[in-house]
């Protein structure tokens, strides 16, 4: 293992040294604009903020090259910048004493380094696309500024060395996510759409956050670096109880941040923002967080195989049921959502069985060509005016050719056509899935097909055929501008050569991606694997990649048959499986029930607090305050009356009588007084006289 | 030769009438002319005392009262004069702006 390595920021070199920077960048360009930008022109805001994404990218270019440069099992880069949340030592349930620490430190490496250059290689080409996309719609900087901030929280996400500071980025992304979906908020589905993501996230992070408090309890450490050795040392069997219980609080936060399952309900509602940020955190880099967390904390979950079962049946399970669900649906977004969430099941699917390579492997491809779809389905609605209906598109293919060229390459590449990004990533985990077991592989396999169906019928619908487009519409028709087609043209590159750093080893390749990856992951069930060599021996991996394409074609071949041969079938097939057909349209009415189940009986439970609030806190607690305030003062104010004013008035009062009869002796009259001198003298003299005749 | 005592009765009567009129009397001039009354009975008084010891030093402070007296008139008068222009009035009890 290459945990334990002494990782001091002096030894490593430039790039590796300075990762820390990384998420800075992007951070300074969200401070600038949310301060400043109101008062830049577009042209500063633009430069400001793709430049800072610019520099990350530059950044983790640097560092993935000084990563790759080092020998394979020197491959760590940590850099600790001080001691967040300091240590403090405590039991673990096992007996031993466990120090807590957290600190603000950066850890690269591969894992990390696979998502970084994705977070940040993609998400610089949609922040240019954006410039372009965004160029007439007002609150410029404002979407610029939530975009850099979003760039900083999932690189903190990615770069944190510890849980605690993933947990961070995690909340980070989260509320970016909100900021962005709510974008327009004077829509009120857009601000109710952002509302739904945070909620429904917020169940995913509780249990996260459990499972980070479970893992310090038992592990003693959140390091990422330790969690292996710390599993050693608790000499905790694979399939302990408290093991499988952190594995499946950590699985409950990924259900909720990557949309499976039972919370992936927020995600075909997010398709409310921009649709820059739906290529770029609802498809490309914050959904597939939850990936990268269960990929990151592999060495629990393989400790759990029980949590895996779970992991790998909810990803199929998802893959498929999404699946179903795009295949009716006639918002291009929202087939894109459905596809997206159908993907990410996938990926589970891989982490379920053990294949974590090939499920961050699929999630960067996935990246790719998903991040291409989305923002080609941008620059459709772009030219379409806003609209985003397929029944009124249709025969684009001509009007905006660049559009159409790499939407097609990369719906080749989601579909899994031989030799693109999305076929060897699929393969990859078909094929570890076809180890695993026969019925998951099913799903996964038959999935595939209409994955291959649903999104060509999505290129069907729009860029062939009859055009169904409105007449005010249609002579709008425009390319988008170079800002939005650049990305589309590098992107469609990456769809095609991009998985080829993967190339399997059965075609004469070496899959470099899955060596590069594989000092990350800890097999516990490494006796698994051989046992599973005999599966593949009955049919081998040729055989099921053949029949793979087999079914894809058939998907393909169905929708053009559904779609541009025979365009009256779908209507009348719908009309055939009526009850069905609204059953899968309305999204198997998840949305509703969880509605009648949770969302209304947390309203009931609102209102009636509420009316306890009322009548008990409002009305007993703060009236009755009030009015034994107020009745304390009545009785305060009698007593200040008459017995405080009182006494002083009586006191003034009692004077005042005593001057009415002392006044009576000022009369201002000088002869008075002339008066009282003269009988003053007469009674002295008198006196005196007197008293000398007694004497003598 | 006419004894002492004459003299100290007659200053007697005059002091007496001084004070009555001191007392009675409204008009500030008669209260004034009063209290030249008096002062005359306290130089009678003097000189008469003066004249029984045989010394003159008696007879010196009658001169020096007589002075005072002229400048008390001359004040006094001066006084009446502004109280008039003020207040209209020479009598005593209608200035009882003392009196709270």
């Amino acid at each position: 293992m290459v945990d334990s390595l002494p990782t001091t920021q002096g030894l490593l070199p430039f790039f590796l040294a300075h990762i820390w920077t990384i998420p800075l960048y992007p951070l300074a360009g969200a401070f600038l604009m949310l301060l400043l930008g109101r008062k830049l022109p577009k042209a500063m805001v633009s430069a400001i903020c793709v430049g800072s994404v610019a520099i990350s990218f530059f950044f983790a270019c640097g560092a993935f090259l000084e990563l790759v440069a080092r020998p394979a099992n020197q491959r760590v880069a940590q850099v600790i910048l001080f001691e967040w949340v300091p240590a403090g030592t405590y039991h673990l349930q096992s007996g031993a004493l466990g120090s807590f620490v957290a600190d603000w430190g950066f850890l690269l490496d591969p894992l990390s380094a696979v998502m970084i250059l994705v977070v940040t290689g993609v998400g610089l080409l949609i922040h240019i696309y954006s410039t372009g996309y965004m160029a007439h719609e007002g609150g410029y900087y404002r979407f610029f500024g939530y975009l850099n901030l979003f760039m900083f929280s999932m690189l903190m996400l990615v770069l944190g060395n510890n849980l605690l500071l993933l947990f961070v980025g995690w909340e980070g992304v989260g509320t970016c996510s909100y900021l962005l979906i709510g974008f327009y908020f004077h829509r009120k589905s857009a601000s109710d759409a952002g509302k739904k993501a945070f909620i429904v996230n917020r169940i995913g992070d509780a249990g996260f956050l459990l499972g980070i408090f479970l893992t310090s309890a038992v592990l003693g450490t959140i390091r990422f670096t330790e969690i292996v050795p710390a599993l050693t040392a608790s000499h905790l069997p694979v399939g302990a109880p408290v093991l499988t219980a952190i594995a499946l609080l950590f699985f409950v936060g990924a259900t909720g941040k990557s949309a499976q399952i039972p919370l992936y309900v927020w995600l075909p509602d997010a398709m409310e923002g921009p649709t820059p940020v739906s290529a770029l955190i609802h498809a490309a880099t914050m959904v597939t967080a939850g990936v990268y967390m269960v990929t990151r904390t592999n060495a629990i979950f393989q400790h759990a195989p029980l949590a895996m079962e779970v992991v790998a049946g909810i990803g199929a399970a998802t893959a498929l049921f999404a699946a179903t669900i795009g295949v009716v649906q006639n918002d291009i977004k929202k087939v894109l959502a459905y596809s997206t969430v159908s993907q990410l099941g996938y990926m589970f699917l891989a982490c379920g069985v053990g294949a974590f390579s090939a499920g961050i492997f699929h999630l960067m491809t996935h990246a790719f060509f998903k991040g291409l779809l989305f923002l080609g389905a941008g620059s459709v609605i772009h030219a379409m005016s806003g609209e985003q209906d397929m029944r009124k598109m249709g025969g684009l293919a001509k009007k905006i050719p660049i559009t159409y060229w790499t939407m097609l390459i990369a719906t080749l590449a989601i579909a899994g056509i031989f030799p693109f990004a999305g076929f060897l990533s699929k393969d990859l985990i078909l094929g570890k899935v076809y180890e695993h077991g026969l019925l998951l592989w099913l799903v996964g396999y038959f999935t595939a097909g209409m994955t291959a169906f649903y999104m060509f019928r999505l290129i069907f619908l729009t860029f062939h055929g009859q055009s169904r487009v409105p007449h005010d519409i249609e002579h709008h028709i425009h390319e988008s501008p170079k800002s939005m087609t650049i990305p589309l043209i590098v992107l469609a590159g990456l769809s095609i050569f991009g998985g080829w750093i993967g190339w399997p080893e059965i075609l004469r390749g070496s899959n470099h991606f899955v060596h590069f990856l594989a000092p990350m992951i800890t097999s516990a069930q490494e006796a698994r694997v051989p046992a599973a060599e005999a599966a593949r021996a009955h049919l081998g991996e040729i055989a099921l990649m053949l029949l793979s394409e087999g079914l894809v074609l058939l998907g393909i071949l169905f929708a053009w048959y559904l779609y541009l041969k025979r365009v009256d079938l779908p209507a009348k097939i719908t009309s055939h499986i009526r009850g069905f057909y609204n059953l899968v349209y309305h999204k198997y009415y998840v949305d509703e029930i969880y509605d009648a189940m949770f969302v209304n009986r947390t309203k009931d439970l609102a209102t009636t607090l509420g009316s306890f609030d009322n009548a008990v806190i409002n009305g007993v607690g703060v009236d009755g305050a009030g009015w034994l305030t107020r009745y304390i003062s009545r009785v305060s104010m009698w007593w200040d009356t008459w017995i405080v004013d009182g006494s002083v008035r009586l006191a003034s009062r009692l004077i005042w009588l005593v001057s009415q009869v002392a006044r009576m002796f000022q009369t201002g009259l000088v002869q008075t007084y002339m008066l009282v001198i003269v009988i003053g003298v007469v009674g002295f003299l008198t006196y005196y006289f007197w008293v000398l005749h007694l004497h003598s | 030769m006419i004894p002492v005592t004459h003299y100290i009765f007659l200053s007697l009567a005059l002091v007496t009438i001084g004070v009555i009129g001191l007392l009675t009397r409204r008009n500030v001039i008669v209260i004034l002319m009063s209290i030249e009354l008096i002062l005359n009975a306290v130089n009678i008084n003097l000189v008469a005392f003066s004249r029984m010891f045989g010394t003159v030093h008696g007879q010196v402070f009658a001169i020096f009262i007589i002075t005072d007296a002229a400048a008390e008139a001359a004040v006094g008068l001066g006084i009446i004069i502004a109280l008039f222009r003020n207040r209209e009035t020479v009598l005593a009890d209608e200035m009882d702006i003392l009196k709270w």
